[in-house]
């Protein structure tokens, strides 16, 4: 039954976790010691979420995207996360003040144009995601193909299945999405204390979520949760960009809004001032352009004149969630706080006297979430054994009922997974068809809500009115993505549910630019997968070298070892071949001949064990 | 790729789903009290049920199925998903009622609360008055709906009162016949309904209060 490999000389395939940011991104898996971030070529430790689309026809992200920002910023683009499940009129508020540039043919998925190229918000994020993934490839030395990817708590369905298919067509199998703000209570392993109820404030690039979570014995449950998927860092630098460049067409005499490149530059300096004034009572902005140069002063007080509004926007949200937590801010014993932006002062003095408590940022509040998708992958794949992360809907879920009203059917922070069931009947004789319209949303109409999807169950028996039954069961997974089957009453047989999702990719899209992927990289498909068995024959390789220092090897029958020896060399010989498959072969046939050494190790280790209680 | 083993959680379906969390899992009309092993009450100790819900949580997540048989992994996921949903409706006093009403073939529609319960007729009509007059800017009005606020906060205390002793009344009922629905045990639930509706009835009336009182400070 055992054989070599499963002596865990070392896995040679990874599951890291992965933080996609709205401005930057991060990849960490558990090691000996716990969850660690994993850096790429350089000691790249954050790959910063932009993507540009070079003029060789190629798609780079990280540095050299940000370069392109510079150089060409109508190829590059940042801050894509705001766009995740969204359509083009849902952004025209955003349009205002980010440079993106939206492609002529638009439909239930937003396009965007980069250079000569379409592109969907997902395969944008794919880039960052392959970015990473090489990243982590590099560190560990093993091939990833599972990962867990973080999403803010308050993303709605359409959000997350954007990043689930991103992850998709970046070649990733996305084990679970697990939200930011229960990953980061994760990482700052505060069930050591047991027992307590907890609130992560997780101020982002482009997003802000408040969870409250009760702490017992390892088991994080999540109380509650509220945020706004619209609301970050990203508009303080708006808000500093709006003032220099007002600063600058009085002062240069030249609006120079229009110029994305100058506004890029820009942008930068901006965001330079904005942190340096983190930890300094003063700073100023520095900008130069052909010659001509601007700086303003700015003080923190001004600063925090400034962001005032910002600020208070998001102690609402905290308010509802305590309310919906059924708590009061003095039961809050401690207070995490998560995302580059709760590095402002004032930020963190809001959190202070909101909820009276100093709170905990011990931790790097860029990597935190990182690390506790790190953690999150080691309790999916059995390594973390002690925790669990019990999560709440963000959002009620609801059908339209006669009149344009929701009917709510889960309401927003109940556990996940979560179901609820409804019947539905005919409401016309002969009539085989029933379309259901799910919303997500607290409204109590329908045009208040977000749209999901449109339902519709097919082929039912025709009968007259009202005699047909159809159960409808809505399930949202570990995920917080809605799954949707239906059930024939009288004949207890599934019924058909053909899904029309109000926004997103379909399954056939999603495919399609799998496909189209791989097709563009099939000579580096092939590379890879030698790649990937050579790193494979390495463990196998490395397995064996170590076995034969084993006390079992000399316990071995003659026959035994020559078998192995004889696989042994086999898999040496077609190691620098290029035929994976024939490397994959003699992997396990070499595996299989190992069956009784790994057998023998066993019951060594297991003797050795039980003399070394004697001594 | 490694076989999942049973020290990581991993195990196979017939050791980590008994056979009773198996069939509830499976049925299209599971029942939330025999999913946790509990006779059916009406009165429930919360200490225990957290602690069953606890436990059960981790040994059913789909957390603990990631990478087990697509079987496995569904029938965690409706496992799960069934566990959530009866520690919702049976921690909750008022849901939990709600669900053994229904069970007994009692019809417990949300939407019942419209016909004012006859003893609050003057109640209402006196608060529909005040609110009127609130929303027309006379501020003088506060005052009585201040006092309605009080008035309807203690009838859901008395409410509520009443309905823990109806609980344990129907429970000893039930115990005494068990498994048997009685003229005496169904007038008990009946009783429950009534008190069920007033008080979402009352609950309503509140919330409109709270709202009046809250839009003309804020």
């Amino acid at each position: 039954m055992a054989n070599l490999l499963q002596i865990d000389f070392g896995d040679s395939s990874a599951v890291v976790g992965i933080d996609l940011g709205t401005t930057n991104s991060l990849v960490a898996w558990m090691d000996l010691t716990g969850p660690a971030i994993l850096e790429g070529p350089n000691h790249e430790r954050i790959v910063h979420s932009v993507v540009a689309y070079t003029e060789a026809g190629e798609f780079v992200a990280g540095e050299p995207a940000r370069e392109t920002l510079l150089t060409q910023p109508e190829r590059a683009v940042y801050s894509v996360k705001r766009l995740m499940g969204q359509r083009a009129e849902d952004i025209q508020g955003e349009l205002k003040l980010f440079p993106f540039h939206l492609a002529a043919d638009q439909d239930a998925v937003l396009r965007l144009q980069l250079g000569e190229k379409t592109v969907t918000p997902p395969e944008i994020s794919a880039e960052v995601l392959k970015r990473l993934k090489a990243n982590a490839e590099y560190a560990t030395g093993k091939t990833v193909r599972q990962a867990v990817i973080t999403v803010p708590a308050y993303f709605n369905d359409a959000q997350r299945q954007a990043t689930r298919d991103a992850g998709r067509i970046a070649g990733l199998d996305v084990l679970r999405l697990v939200n930011e703000p229960t990953a980061a209570s994760l990482a700052y392993g505060l069930d050591k204390r047991k027992e307590g109820v907890i609130a992560v404030y997780d101020l982002g690039g482009g997003t802000f979520d408040i969870s409250i979570l009760r702490l017992h014995n390892g088991i994080f449950e999540v109380l509650a949760t509220n945020g706004d998927t619209h609301l970050g860092g990203d508009d303080i630098d708006n808000l500093l960009l709006a003032i220099a460049l007002e600063d600058l067409a009085s002062e240069w005499g030249e609006d120079v809004s229009a110029r994305h490149q100058i506004v890029q530059r820009l942008r930068r300096a901006v965001i330079r001032a904005k942190e340096e004034l983190s930890f300094a009572p003063a700073v100023s902005i520095e900008f130069a352009h052909e010659g001509r140069s601007y700086t303003r002063a700015l003080t923190r007080e001004q600063f925090d004149q400034l962001i005032a509004d910002f600020v208070e926007k998001t102690l609402a949200p905290c308010r509802q969630c305590l309310k919906d937590a059924g708590l009061d801010a003095s039961e809050i014993d401690e207070v995490v706080m998560v995302g580059g932006s709760t590095r402002i002062p004032l930020v963190r003095l809001a959190v202070e006297r909101l909820f009276r408590a100093k709170p905990h940022t011990e931790l790097n509040p860029d990597e935190v979430v990182a690390l506790g998708a790190a953690v999150q992958a080691g309790i999916l794949t059995g390594s973390v054994e002690d925790k669990l992360l019990l999560d709440v809907t963000p959002l009620s879920l609801g059908i339209e009922v006669m009149g344009g009203v929701v009917a709510k059917l889960i309401h927003r922070n109940t556990t996940i997974p979560a179901s609820a069931s409804e019947t539905f009947t005919t409401a016309v004789d002969g009539q085989q068809n029933v379309l259901i319209h799910v919303v997500q949303g607290e409204r109590e109409l329908v045009k208040d809500c977000r749209s999901l999807a449109r339902f519709d169950l097919r082929n039912i028996d025709p009968m007259p009115a009202g005699l047909a039954k159809v159960e409808v069961r809505f399930l949202i997974d570990a995920n917080g993505i809605l799954n949707v089957t239906a059930r024939d009453v009288r004949t207890g047989k599934e019924q058909s549910v053909e899904v029309k999702p109000s926004y997103g990719l379909t399954d056939a899209q999603v495919e399609a630019m799998i496909e189209e992927s791989f097709e563009k990289a099939e000579a580096d498909l092939h590379e890879r997968q030698v790649r990937e068995a050579r790193v494979e024959a390495d463990s196998i390789l490395l397995a064996l070298e170590k076995a034969k220092s084993n006390a079992a090897w000399d316990t071995l029958g003659e026959e035994d070892r020559e078998r192995i020896e004889r696989k042994h060399n086999e898999l040496l010989t077609v190691y620098h071949s290029d035929n994976y498959e024939l490397i994959r072969a003699k992997i396990d046939e070499l595996n299989d001949s190992t069956m009784a050494l790994a057998e023998n190790m066993m019951n060594t280790a297991v003797n050795t064990a039980l003399k070394g209680t004697k001594i | 790729m490694h076989q999942t083993n049973s020290r990581n959680g991993h195990a196979s379906s017939d050791a980590v789903f008994p056979p009773e969390i198996r069939a509830q899992a499976e049925s299209a009309t599971p029942d939330f009290y025999a999913f946790f092993g509990y006779p059916e009450t009406l009165d429930i100790d919360l200490d225990d049920l957290q602690e069953a819900f606890y436990a059960r949580s981790r040994q059913l997540h789909p957390d603990r199925f990631a990478r087990a048989s697509a079987e496995d992994r569904d029938l965690s996921l409706r496992a799960s998903s069934l566990l959530n949903d009866a520690y919702r409706t049976l921690r909750d006093p008022l849901k939990r009622a709600e669900y053994v009403l229904a069970r007994h073939g009692f019809d417990v529609g949300q939407q019942r609360s419209s016909n004012v319960p006859p003893e609050l007729l003057e109640e209402v009509f006196e608060l529909n008055m005040a609110l009127e007059e609130l929303r027309s800017g006379d501020e003088d009005a506060r005052g009585a709906l201040e006092d309605a606020r009080t008035n309807f906060v203690a009838m859901r205390a008395e409410i509520d009162e009443g309905l823990v002793g109806a609980f344990a009344r129907w429970d000893v009922a039930r115990r005494n016949r068990p498994g048997e629905d009685t003229a005496v045990s169904r007038a008990m639930l009946a009783e429950i309904r009534g008190s069920l509706n007033r008080r979402r009835y009352i609950q309503n009336l509140l919330r409109d209060v709270e709202a009046a009182l809250a839009g003309q400070t804020a």
